[in-house]
């Protein structure tokens, strides 16, 4: 088990270092300059080369690919170019909403999707299955910045029972967390009632209901526990859709996240902050799919992780 | 029972079907249709209620949103179109070349379609973005690199089952290059799934454009782009919430029947998957 864990972990050493590579290099073939960008356009040819060697931009690709990377061992990100803070220190003032958030949404998709499904497979065809179903259609239809706003008008402005945007109580948390968390309802409910469709098909539990096991033994032994491998995965896939998410999220409801962060490096064109913002998502993915692996093995004893 | 009768037979996909004639039909004959000239401003009238001369209403500078959202459903159609075929051509291109080169190759290309796969496609469209720069074209270039990989997998798939096959196999020895083997052998075979997976796309892509001009970073104003209204309506959410609302309810209508098409061409086309999620 922990050999496995290390092998996952210094699996995500090469994938870092790619992005981290693809990320500059992409970076460096841009026809924009960050220097003249930051001192405009009437900055002497020598304000833009002093700037462009404290940068180190002076230098070769290769040199600075193996320079970041060196510094990053350290932990050492760089410094932002708009407010000259380490990155290190804005990306760790900013993490910390984004995880709540994200949090939060995945709680209530699990929650709510999971539940919805296994009732509209316990009942298929019914009223609910059918309300659920259409439900789930509008979920994965609406823009999910378009919902936050409709919860906003209806919330806020009619109802005027929770804050227009912001942070800092449970209050300013509810609205993006909905938000967030409706188009991953939609795909969990749609997957958990297709996978329990399916195990309530299986031998195992005809047996098990000819053998005169209640209906609620069954539907919670055999049918959710063999359920719950599928859902599992979706539940790690969506995750990272929900990183992707809670950019869109953050900016509606003003959420001081990573994703407002990363929004406003690309405006600034603040190449070293993004850089750092990016890399942060990354780690964070491949965590996230460590952690769906592991689970596996608890939830099914078939699967073992031997080396 | 053909695929057409058995689309037929699905309420929800004609209703999808339905959806998309009008939408193709508002983005074909936007200047007809339009009751007043998208970008002519009228600032005493700004934020009109719905009703009257704006029948939607009026924005922030007097325009009228029902002409904007007619106007930007060419904006969406045609973004999602030529995103599509930019992810068809490449998907095309990396997949054959991944399932007929094969070893390291391949392995190379299908570990980073894997990984792009899974990774978030906001972001990677974002960093894209964040690269090319703000504007129509390149928006479409990032939501058309988005959907490479996933249209490389399912032609890899296929040449590999199909590189097998004794009709290959001969077609190979008689001398034949790749490209007649792709058109005479593998693309018809895979047709069928990328009708589907490029109907769905088309949802996702319109998705996609309009997140991209919410943020500002794709289609770039005065063009009537319906993220790009809901973004200049969020200022004044709420004094005129219809400011915002309408067009994102546009949004919502588009993806939805690109949803309820491609759901339905998967359940004619391919009867097994049928109620699969």
């Amino acid at each position: 088990m922990l050999t496995f864990i290390v092998r996952r972990l210094l699996f995500a050493v090469p994938v870092l270092l790619g992005v981290v590579f693809v990320v500059m290099l992409t970076i460096d073939l841009l026809p924009g300059d960050a220097v003249t960008l930051m001192l405009g356009e009437h900055a002497t040819k020598d304000a833009v080369a002093a700037l462009r060697e404290h940068l180190g931009l002076d230098k070769s690709f290769a040199v600075r690919y193996v320079d970041y990377v060196g510094r990053l061992a350290h932990g050492d990100l760089g410094r932002s170019i708009q407010q000259n803070r380490p990155v290190a220190a804005e990306l760790a003032d900013a993490w910390p909403a984004t995880l709540q958030l994200t949090i939060a949404a995945l709680v209530i998709a699990a929650a709510v999707g999971v539940a919805a499904g296994v009732v509209s497979a316990v009942w298929p065809n019914s009223l609910f299955d059918a309300l659920a179903r259409l439900g789930s259609l509008f979920g994965l239809s609406m823009p999910i910045f378009w919902t936050g706003l409709v919860l906003i008008v209806v919330f806020s402005l009619w109802l005027n029972w929770l804050p227009v945007g912001g942070a800092g109580s449970l209050s300013h948390l509810v609205l993006p967390a909905m938000t967030l968390a409706l188009p991953s309802v939609a795909m969990v409910s749609r997957m958990t009632r297709s996978a329990v469709l399916d195990v309530l098909g299986e031998d195992y539990v005809r047996t098990a209901r000819a053998k005169g096991v209640g209906e609620w033994w069954v539907l919670g032994k055999h049918a959710l526990r063999n359920a719950f491998i599928p859902i599992l995965t979706l539940l790690g896939l969506q995750s990272g859709q929900l990183m992707g998410g809670a950019v869109l999220t953050e900016t509606v409801f003003a959420w001081p996240g990573l994703g407002r962060l990363m929004v406003k490096a690309i405006f600034a064109r603040d190449y070293i902050l993004l850089q750092g913002a990016v890399l942060v998502f990354a780690l964070a993915f491949v965590v996230v799919n460590l952690l769906v692996d592991l689970s596996y093995g608890l939830l099914d004893p078939r699967v073992s992780r031997q080396g | 029972m053909t695929a057409w009768t058995r689309f037929c037979r699905n309420r929800l996909a004609l209703l999808g079907l339905a959806l998309v004639l009008v939408l193709t039909l508002s983005a074909l004959l936007a200047p007809w249709l339009a009751p007043l000239d998208p970008a002519r401003q009228s600032l005493i009238e700004k934020r009109a209620r719905p009703g009257g001369k704006y029948l939607l209403g009026a924005d922030e500078f007097g325009r009228d949103i029902l002409s904007r959202v007619i106007y930007g459903s060419r904006v969406a159609l045609l973004v999602g179109v030529l995103s599509m075929v930019i992810a068809l051509v490449g998907g095309l291109l990396l997949g054959t070349l991944a399932g007929f080169a094969g070893g390291w190759l391949d392995a190379v290309l299908m570990r980073g379609v894997e990984i792009l796969l899974a990774f978030p496609y906001l972001l990677l469209a974002l960093a894209i973005v964040a690269v090319l720069g703000p504007g129509a074209l390149n928006t479409t270039i990032a939501v058309g690199i988005w959907g490479v990989p996933a249209v490389t997998r399912i032609v890899r798939g296929s040449v590999l089952a199909l590189r097998e096959t004794e009709y290959v196999g001969a077609a190979r020895a008689l001398g034949s290059p790749a490209a007649a083997l792709l058109r005479r052998h593998i693309l018809p075979n895979i047709v069928p799934g990328l009708i589907v997976y490029a109907t769905l796309f088309m949802a996702n892509a319109i998705l996609l454009e309009a997140a991209l001009s919410f943020l500002g970073l794709g289609v770039q104003p005065p063009t009537a782009s319906w993220g790009l209204m809901v973004s200049t309506g969020r200022d004044v959410l709420l004094v005129a919430p219809h400011v915002a609302t309408v067009p994102g309810l546009a949004i919502m209508l588009a993806v939805l029947a690109f949803n309820l098409v491609g759901d339905g061409l998967r359940d004619a086309l391919d009867p097994r998957l049928r109620g699969s999620a």
